[in-house]
């Protein structure tokens, strides 16, 4: 038995070895982590996993034991939304959208551990998220945006 | 204009930021069953037989399909308009397979473990038959990879293995190129590059309650995928809904009939629901690509600099089938040839079949590998005659008030419609680009050391919409609240259509963004669209949305005279004003038009069909820099500058600029596909294959230039493919004027540029 918390929920789950959180995630409806490559490459199937940006697909779920996992799916509260999401829409930041979930997770997690992130901190954690639509362009800009709105200002 | 040019927050951006379900696979799957496919191993084979026992003895298998349990039926996957212009060669499963890849076997059942597992132990014994790897081995080789299929239509010549081909003449080249002063001539490759969206083909297909076969598919052409699933399996299009929810990207990757005919024959064999998702290595053998092409330009110029004769020829590699070969082999001709005059031109192109995947569409569409030959020869002249770059070129544009012949001979499978220039933005394009490069000091700079700097240009054209077969519906209903339904067929693939059709409709009817719910690509619920591919939905769908929105209006107006009693009235601030002064809201027409006074819905269709096609077009710049020891080329700044009419949301469109960019650039210098001598897939992960991330970024800026296409929406032409075309031939030449290094085969890695490198030192 594995008990680990999702976006502040507890479950208990008995799974077969080898199941991965992707899998379980999508399973249980938490369809905003996505399927992008087997290794992680794409970064679509991105969770914070105790604050810090993982790859869902690479994570074998019995391994989460005590483990804090959150999806973007706990980011807006009803109708409001978190600025970054918001600064996103904003900036132009979202084409498809299949990365954004992975991306906001990655800046969240960026906001969270460093208090003057950079713009070249702001690339590097976005490297592990691959975009096809943007080229990172607006992605960046918009990160800065909240970034800056955030701490007053950056690096 | 008030909303149309304006920035405005996506129409499923809040969606899409909060991560809700929209895609295709964003649905609970309690009872489907997984589907994978069992892929040939080798590159060319008959199959002798398969058994299937061993497989369907796995637990939880509920069905396997091989070409043993389909009659023969041969269709094109290419998801074009119908007859579709590209040969009928591909079977849903075949009893001879073409390319490590090709589709032997489905396999369903439970989960996906069960299936992966089953997939292994399915026995094929196949005869193996002599393979053709090498583009300019395949005509005339001994080996027929489609033999038979003479008079397939839209098949050229399959005795010789030429899917497809193209001999025009336009005046008489060889007089032409005799009375030229200078002829120069060129070879350019560029090889197979994945459209590589971040989503992969997935399919989901169910029987609803009525036993209508329902396919929920990430495709850029919902029509042609009822159309054709419903020819391969014999199923009348009315008892098919096709639902494109959101997509993860497309690039052109999605507008081929990949797997839905197979999900859907699953569905019906069993009448379960099916699921039938491409892993990414699957995306990279088994998916489609962009055509690899040798193309050679000769080209005569005449002593004042002006081009005299374009002799131009393709050897296309179609792969296995030949899904886009035609088009996009004619694509690569009719926009490189639409950028110069030239009285005489004359185009020999063959798209031959090989044991290699199938390529397909990906954005630009043979544009990009035509201009990469194009652009680099055209710097090749300026350098040899010692004249600008830049003057050589603007000597020779086609300019506003010319037709350009070439669009007339070669049209999508036939003829196509003339097309005369309205509007034509590349000088200005050219004069901003070269400011914002820093050209003149750049150009010029001291070329010595270890690192060496450069600057290159390449200009380009596309065109908006195919003219004469692209068309758009729409149907438009108003509320009472004053909000309205815009359904609309086209297909948003991630670029923001939705956003701008809606941006069109509220233009027209006087209203904020927020009043249009924008409902589309649901072929049961939508009006039919050809899709979204050759840049044309802005175009096109524009068009269609923008005479709806004018009906609309128009029946406000008549419903709000006939409401308050009057015979004239004008609009303003969302309401209908008489000249007595009497006034009647947007909300109280359509209230009391349902309820109370002249009782009507407000509602409207309309459909545009296209016969011009105006072409944008783009000045890329790049800035890089040559490290002479190893060959590293780094890419220090790109710009791109865009006339794509008006332009109806700036955001967006610098966004699918700032797109194309990289996809251009790991053209040019990272991605290619690599096959062993058996033609097997070498790099299928994005660690051996790849593509720009966020720390590989160069600058990036995309502008616009602004020009009034008359026969576009609000004077919009198109945005989203051009700005892939230019970004390669312009680091190729950036790289020469670094370094002296002329490559021309893509992509340029390392190695190229240190074995050129050396050779000039050494001569120098
Ligand atoms: S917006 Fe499409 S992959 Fe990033």
């Amino acid at each position: 038995m594995t008990t680990f918390t999702i976006n502040g929920k507890t479950v208990a789950v008995d799974l077969r070895a080898g199941t991965t959180l992707l899998d379980y995630l999508r399973e249980h409806g938490f369809f905003s982590v996505k399927y992008g490559s087997d290794k992680g490459e794409t970064g679509s199937d991105s969770v914070l996993v105790d604050g810090k940006s993982m790859n869902a697909s690479l994570m074998l779920i019995h391994t989460l034991n005590g483990k804090n996992v959150e999806t973007v799916e706990s980011f807006a509260h009803g109708r409001e939304v978190h600025p970054l999401q918001d600064t996103f829409i904003e900036e132009g930041a979202i084409q498809c959208g299949y990365c954004t979930p992975g991306m906001i997770l990655a800046i969240e997690s960026l906001a969270r551990e460093n208090e003057l992130p950079s713009e070249e901190d702001v690339k590097d954690v976005l490297a592990g998220v691959y975009c096809r639509c943007t080229g990172y362009v607006k992605p960046v800009k918009a990160a800065m945006h909240y970034l800056i709105a955030k701490n007053g200002d950056t690096r | 204009m008030k909303i149309v040019g304006q920035k405005t927050r996506r129409v499923d951006g809040l969606a899409l930021a909060k991560g809700k379900p929209v895609f295709a696979d964003d649905i609970p799957k309690k009872d489907f069953l997984y589907l994978k496919i069992l892929h040939s191993p080798i590159a060319h084979g008959r199959i002798k037989s398969i058994d299937k026992s061993k497989a369907m003895a796995v637990n939880g298998i509920a069905a396997i399909l091989t070409h043993e349990d389909f009659p023969i039926h041969y269709f094109t996957s290419a998801g074009q308009g119908y007859p579709e212009p590209s040969p009928r060669d591909t079977r849903i499963f075949d009893d001879t397979v073409r390319f490590v890849g090709d589709r032997v076997a489905v396999v369903a059942g439970e989960s996906l473990e069960a299936v992966e597992k089953s997939v292994e132990l399915i026995r094929v014994d196949y005869e193996e038959l002599p393979a053709i790897f090498d583009v300019r081995e395949s005509i005339d080789n001994k080996t027929i990879i489609h033999p038979g299929k003479d008079g397939f239509s839209f098949l050229h010549d399959a005795k010789r293995n030429i899917s497809a081909n193209i001999d025009e003449e336009l005046g008489n080249v060889e007089a032409g190129l005799k009375e030229s002063s200078h002829v120069f001539e060129g070879t350019y490759f560029t090889p197979y590059a994945q459209q590589a969206s971040i989503e992969p083909h997935i399919t989901l297909t169910w029987l609803d309650e009525n036993d209508r076969l329902v396919i929920r598919t990430a495709t850029q052409v919902p029509y042609h995928v009822r159309r054709i699933v419903g020819e391969v399996l014999n199923l009348p299009v009315g008892k098919i809904r096709v639902i494109k929810p959101r997509i993860g990207g497309g690039f052109g990757g999605k507008q081929e009939i990949l797997n839905e005919e197979v999900c859907a024959a699953v569905t019906m064999a069993t009448g379960k629901p099916c699921r039938l998702e491409y892993t990414r290595e699957e995306e990279f053998y088994a998916a489609r690509s962009r055509h690899p092409q040798y193309v050679t330009y000769k080209i005569g110029l005449m002593d004042d600099l002006s081009i005299n004769a374009i002799d131009m020829e393709i050897l296309q590699n179609s792969g296995g089938y030949g899904p886009h070969s035609l088009t996009v082999m004619s694509v690569t001709a009719s926009k490189t040839l639409a950028l110069y005059r030239s009285p005489n031109i004359r185009i020999r192109a063959n798209s031959v079949y090989t044991n290699l995947p199938p390529a397909g569409a990906y954005r630009g569409y043979g544009a990009p590998q035509g201009f990469f030959a194009l652009e680099s020869l055209m710097d090749e002249i300026s350098e040899e005659l010692q004249v600008d770059p830049i003057l050589l070129r603007k000597k020779n544009y086609y300019v506003e008030g010319e037709e350009v012949p070439i669009a007339k001979v070669l049209g999508e499978g036939r003829d196509g419609f003339p097309v005369i220039l309205n509007t034509n933005g590349i000088e200005a394009c050219i004069d901003r680009g070269r400011e914002l490069i820093d050209w003149d000091i750049l150009r010029k700079s001291e070329k010595t050391g270890i690192f060496r700097r450069g600057v290159g240009l390449a200009t380009v054209a596309q065109a908006s919409g195919i003219a004469g077969v692209d068309m758009g519906s729409v149907f438009m209903k108003m509320n009472e609240d004053g909000s309205f339904n815009l359904n609309v067929g086209a297909t948003d693939l991630g670029t923001g259509s939705d956003t701008a059709l809606a941006q069109i409709a509220a233009e027209v009817l006087d209203v904020s963004v927020d009043k249009i719910i924008v409902l589309s690509s649901d072929t049961d619920t939508t009006p039919f669209d050809t899709g979204a591919y050759a840049s044309s939905t802005t175009y096109i769908s524009g068009a269609a949305v923008k005479k709806v929105a004018e009906d609309i209006l128009r029946q406000i107006l008549e419903q709000g005279k006939l409401i308050l009693g009057v015979n004239e009235a004008k609009i303003a601030d969302n309401s209908v004003i008489a000249d007595n002064g009497k006034s009647i809201t947007y909300q109280d027409i359509c209230t009391k038009s349902f309820y109370t006074d002249h009782q009507k819905q407000i509602q409207a269709t309309a459909s545009k069909i296209s016969y011009d096609s105006p072409p944008p077009y783009n000045a890329t710049f790049a800035d890089v820099t040559v490290d002479t020891e190893t060959g590293f080329v780094k890419v220090n700044k790109i710009v791109s500058i865009t006339d794509s009419g008006q332009i109806i949301n700036p955001q967006m469109s610098e966004g699918q600029a700032e797109g194309a960019i990289p996809q251009s650039l790991g053209m040019a210098l990272s991605e290619f596909m690599i096959f062993d001598e058996k033609g097997r897939a070498i790099n299928k992960n994005f660690e051996d294959y790849h593509i720009y991330t966020s720390i590989d970024m160069p600058e990036i800026v995309a502008e616009f230039v602004y020009t009034n296409e008359p026969t576009g929406p609000f004077g919009a032409k198109a945005v989203a493919e051009i700005p892939i075309n230019g970004p390669a031939p312009a680091v190729a030449n950036a790289i020469y004027n670094a370094c002296g290094v002329r490559i021309r085969k893509l992509p340029i890695t390392p190695e190229a540029v240190l074995t050129e490198f050396q050779k000039i030192t050494d001569e120098g």
